[in-house]
């Protein structure tokens, strides 16, 4: 008993200590903040609802697109970010386009999204689908789609494939070569 | 010519059944609309075995597979809390399930459990999946993943999957309350309209 009185005190002083450096960071870090968000306005973030997405998901130009279903607060995708940023990198002259779509919400774009996108440094293209109606759209991108993410198509013209699962380098690259033969 | 409509027709079935047997294999094999949900006993917050049978007066239930951690499943656990307060009374209470592994997924063990419960006031039971075996039953694949129920003399029939409602940014903004129209219509003897919604949700680890 005495112990748990002892354990819920110095939780209780723990978070006071870390409340008082939140607090501090934000009034010392004033100037800091503001120089930040005009950093981030050279991100330029394309939001898209679902009507102007599909157009994405349709394109008849023999190149091969990767779109990627992601979210920065979801773990297993955030983790396979870097293949796909690998695979951008090394098919950029083979006709092959990645594109990431964040599913974030909308009201994090500034504070979660773009530092992320400047933080990882991301490449390839990367846009935000905010359509909260999901039922309408999710089943346009596939049927088999649940709606769990890492999600991701490869399409080139009318042949496509869809993946509800997460992805290794090997993994991604040999299903974009299938589309390359 | 015979021969070749019979050779036809040998191709083409064998396309057809190929063709099947592949959709069945990429499917989800968890519960359709109409299959019996087989019960659980799965520990609750309290410490607590708790099962399906054990509501002797439910006419069915809420089966929500939710979490602590995944923003679109917060997003919905006020949503939940009322379904609960709403439906309990007229035979449909919520049972929430946490699917995940906490070592895949921290945020989700026992005692953060017992802590989210505690602070949003959960008027219905928040069981582990400790095993992770009765999510795939379901073939729920993310939260919040919602199954409704219905108890019948052969078990409890799945007559909704999906969705909450189609708005997850705004409870003010929904047009369609699927599983409060669902409810609703298991509650007047109809059948459900809109049985199987999709919405994003985190995979469940």
């Amino acid at each position: 008993m005495n112990l748990k009185i002892v354990c819920i005190t110095i939780l209780i002083l723990m978070s006071c200590i870390d409340g008082n450096r939140k607090h501090e960071k934000r009034v010392v870090g004033n100037d800091i903040v503001k120089e930040k968000a005009t950093d981030l306005d050279s991100i330029a973030l394309e939001i898209y609802n679902f009507a102007s997405f599909e157009k994405l998901l349709n394109k008849k130009d023999d190149k091969i697109y990767v779109i990627n279903f992601w979210a920065t607060w979801c773990a297993p995708c955030v983790k396979e970010l870097p293949h796909f940023e690998k695979l951008n990198k090394n098919y950029k002259g083979s006709n092959v386009e990645v594109i990431l779509v964040s599913l974030d919400f909308p009201h994090l774009y500034e504070s979660k999204l773009k530092p992320y996108i400047k933080k990882k440094d991301l490449k390839s293209r990367v846009i935000a689908l905010d359509d909260p109606d999901m039922n309408s759209w999710i089943p346009k991108i596939s049927k088999d789609w649940s709606g769990s993410i890492p999600a991701t198509v490869i399409y080139k013209n009318d042949i496509r494939k869809f993946f509800e699962k997460s992805f290794s380098y090997d993994e991604l690259e040999k299903e974009v070569k299938q589309f390359l033969k | 010519m015979k021969n070749l409509i019979k050779l036809t027709l040998a191709v083409a079935i064998v396309v057809f059944i190929s063709a099947f047997t592949l959709n069945k294999t990429e499917a989800n094999n968890g519960y359709g609309i109409g299959d019996i949900a087989e019960d659980f006993s799965l520990k609750n917050i309290d410490g607590k075995m708790v099962s399906m049978s054990d509501y002797k007066d439910a006419k069915g239930f809420i089966i929500a597979f939710t979490c602590n951690t995944c923003p679109f499943a917060v997003k919905y656990e006020d949503r939940i809390i009322q379904l609960n307060n709403k439906y309990a009374s007229k035979g449909y209470p919520v049972i929430a399930i946490m699917p995940n592994d906490p070592n895949k997924k921290p945020g989700n063990d026992f005692a953060a459990m017992k802590k989210r419960a505690k602070n949003k006031g959960f008027t219905f039971p928040y069981l582990m999946d400790t095993n992770q075996n009765v999510f795939p039953k379901f073939g729920a694949t993310k939260t919040p993943h919602m199954f409704v129920l219905q108890k019948t003399k052969k078990g409890n029939v799945v007559e909704y999957i999906g969705a909450v409602d189609d708005n997850y940014k705004d409870a003010s903004a929904v047009k369609t309350k699927y599983v409060e129209n669902a409810v609703n219509a298991l509650l007047k003897g109809d059948k459900v309209k809109e049985s199987e919604t999709k919405a994003i949700g985190c995979s469940i680890k």
